[in-house]
């Protein structure tokens, strides 16, 4: 849909993708449908299996719906500093959760989910940040549809974290329109969050191709907060932190298309809604209480 | 004035603790050697073999310099740059956790164990 009011110019215009209309309200819908399906197909799953996955909450809530349908079990390897909600709808969900340190952030979470899966190799890890298919769900699924709904499209803009889809849908649109700029923003969190992270073992997944990507932003908690409140005050869209992250990258190509003098069509993905960040305190209060409370905690 | 240098908590051993540091230089490059030459050991621990680190992420106004002409990017006074250890997912290496005694919840009539568990 098109975001009028967020939009610089009528030839600067910004369009986001509503990601947060999937079953589960993530756009980690599409990727733990795709990574589940080429398990099967694999040979890789049987009645019963058990799934572990590290992740930061969406990507396990989205598995546990689909492996419940299918007649998976779920655990989820997840750091102990994320929101409450998340926790409650993996377990609505049917996923049990083990939780792992804050201090050692998401990499930790892998670290202990690659050794759980090394001692118990009955379980069978997906692993989002490595598995073709999570990318591939994007390069089938979210490229087309962006460039179905939107064929003038000049940008886009999403989150980088296992970087499936910017890598998929990234692909994707660069063969088809290939001026276009593929855009990442990072979340920044606070210091706690990278307090204990030793340089000589930082992580970079798998998945990712710097070579896809025109450009990549940092975006710290104070700019996500504030766009994010932007998205819900002038266009009606409650989105989570994230994506307000992703709207500030959007905003930042937009003022380099306006600099240029250049028409743009920037599309920017909402990769999910606010609900399971309302105990965060984001959304109330002011930007800087909010940033407090958002200090030490994975919003992304 | 000059260009502010946000340091990450596992290289502020080389500023003496200090969050921030201000440095001078037209590319990042000549920014590290003057930092360097004011914190003894930064650099080593930024660069390698003329390039930057594969895990340090380093961003000029919040933007990636990988994508700006890394240590060739230019720079100019009034500019924020700031240093992050790379963050996603996992680590290539196995903390203490691997080789403990984890066991996992209990799901579907197996007698798994784990660490801290909830919903178990």
């Amino acid at each position: 849909m098109g975001l009028p009011q967020l939009s610089p110019s009528p030839e600067v215009r910004l369009w986001a993708k509503l990601e947060d209309r999937n079953p589960t309200g993530s756009v980690k819908d599409r990727a733990a449908l795709y990574m589940i399906e080429a398990a099967e197909k694999d040979g890789r799953l049987e009645p019963g299996t058990t799934l572990l996955e590290p992740t930061s909450g969406n990507t396990g809530i989205s598995l546990a719906m689909v492996a419940r349908q299918r007649g998976y079990q779920v655990i989820c390897v997840m750091p102990e500093n994320t929101s409450v909600e998340r926790r409650q709808l993996l377990e609505m969900y049917g996923a049990r959760i083990v939780f792992s340190p804050a201090a050692g952030g998401s990499n930790q979470a892998v670290a202990m989910a690659k050794a759980l899966v090394a001692q118990n190799p009955e379980l069978v890890m997906l692993y989002q940040y490595g598995n073709e298919a999570n990318a591939r769900a994007h390069y089938e699924g979210t490229g087309p549809e962006l460039l179905a709904d939107l064929p003038t499209i000049t940008h886009f803009v999403a989150g980088l974290g296992t970087t499936g889809t910017l890598m998929g849908a990234g692909r994707y649109l660069r063969e088809k329109v290939p001026s276009i700029q593929i855009v990442a923003a990072e979340p920044r969190y606070g210091e706690l969050v990278y307090g204990l992270r030793n340089i000589d073992e930082g992580f970079v997944p798998e998945l990712y191709d710097e070579t896809v990507l025109t450009t990549r932003f940092s975006v710290g908690p104070r700019e996500a907060l504030r766009r994010t409140r932007e998205l819900v005050e002038s266009e009606g869209i409650f989105a989570g932190i994230s994506t307000g992250a992703i709207l500030h990258a959007a905003l930042a190509m937009a003022d380099k298309a306006i600099a240029s003098g250049l028409p743009a069509d920037i599309a920017l993905v909402v990769c999910d809604g606010g609900w399971k960040y309302l105990s965060t305190g984001a959304y109330a209060g002011t930007l800087e209480e909010a940033e407090a409370a958002l200090e030490g905690q994975l919003w992304a | 004035m000059a260009i502010e240098v946000r340091i990450p908590t596992i290289l502020r051993s080389h500023t003496g603790g200090a969050k921030t540091v201000q440095g001078s230089g037209d590319t990042l490059g000549t920014l590290i050697d003057d930092l360097d030459s004011q914190h003894s050991g930064l650099k080593g621990r930024l660069v390698n073999d003329g390039a930057l680190h594969r895990f340090v992420n380093v961003y000029v106004n919040d933007e990636d310099v990988r994508f700006t002409g890394s240590l060739d990017t230019a720079v100019k006074d009034g500019d924020s740059v700031t240093i992050l250890p790379a963050v996603a997912g996992g680590a290539p290496t196995l903390p203490a956790v691997a080789g403990g005694a984890l066991t996992l919840p209990a799901v579907a009539g197996g007698a798994l164990t784990l660490p801290t568990v909830a919903g178990g």
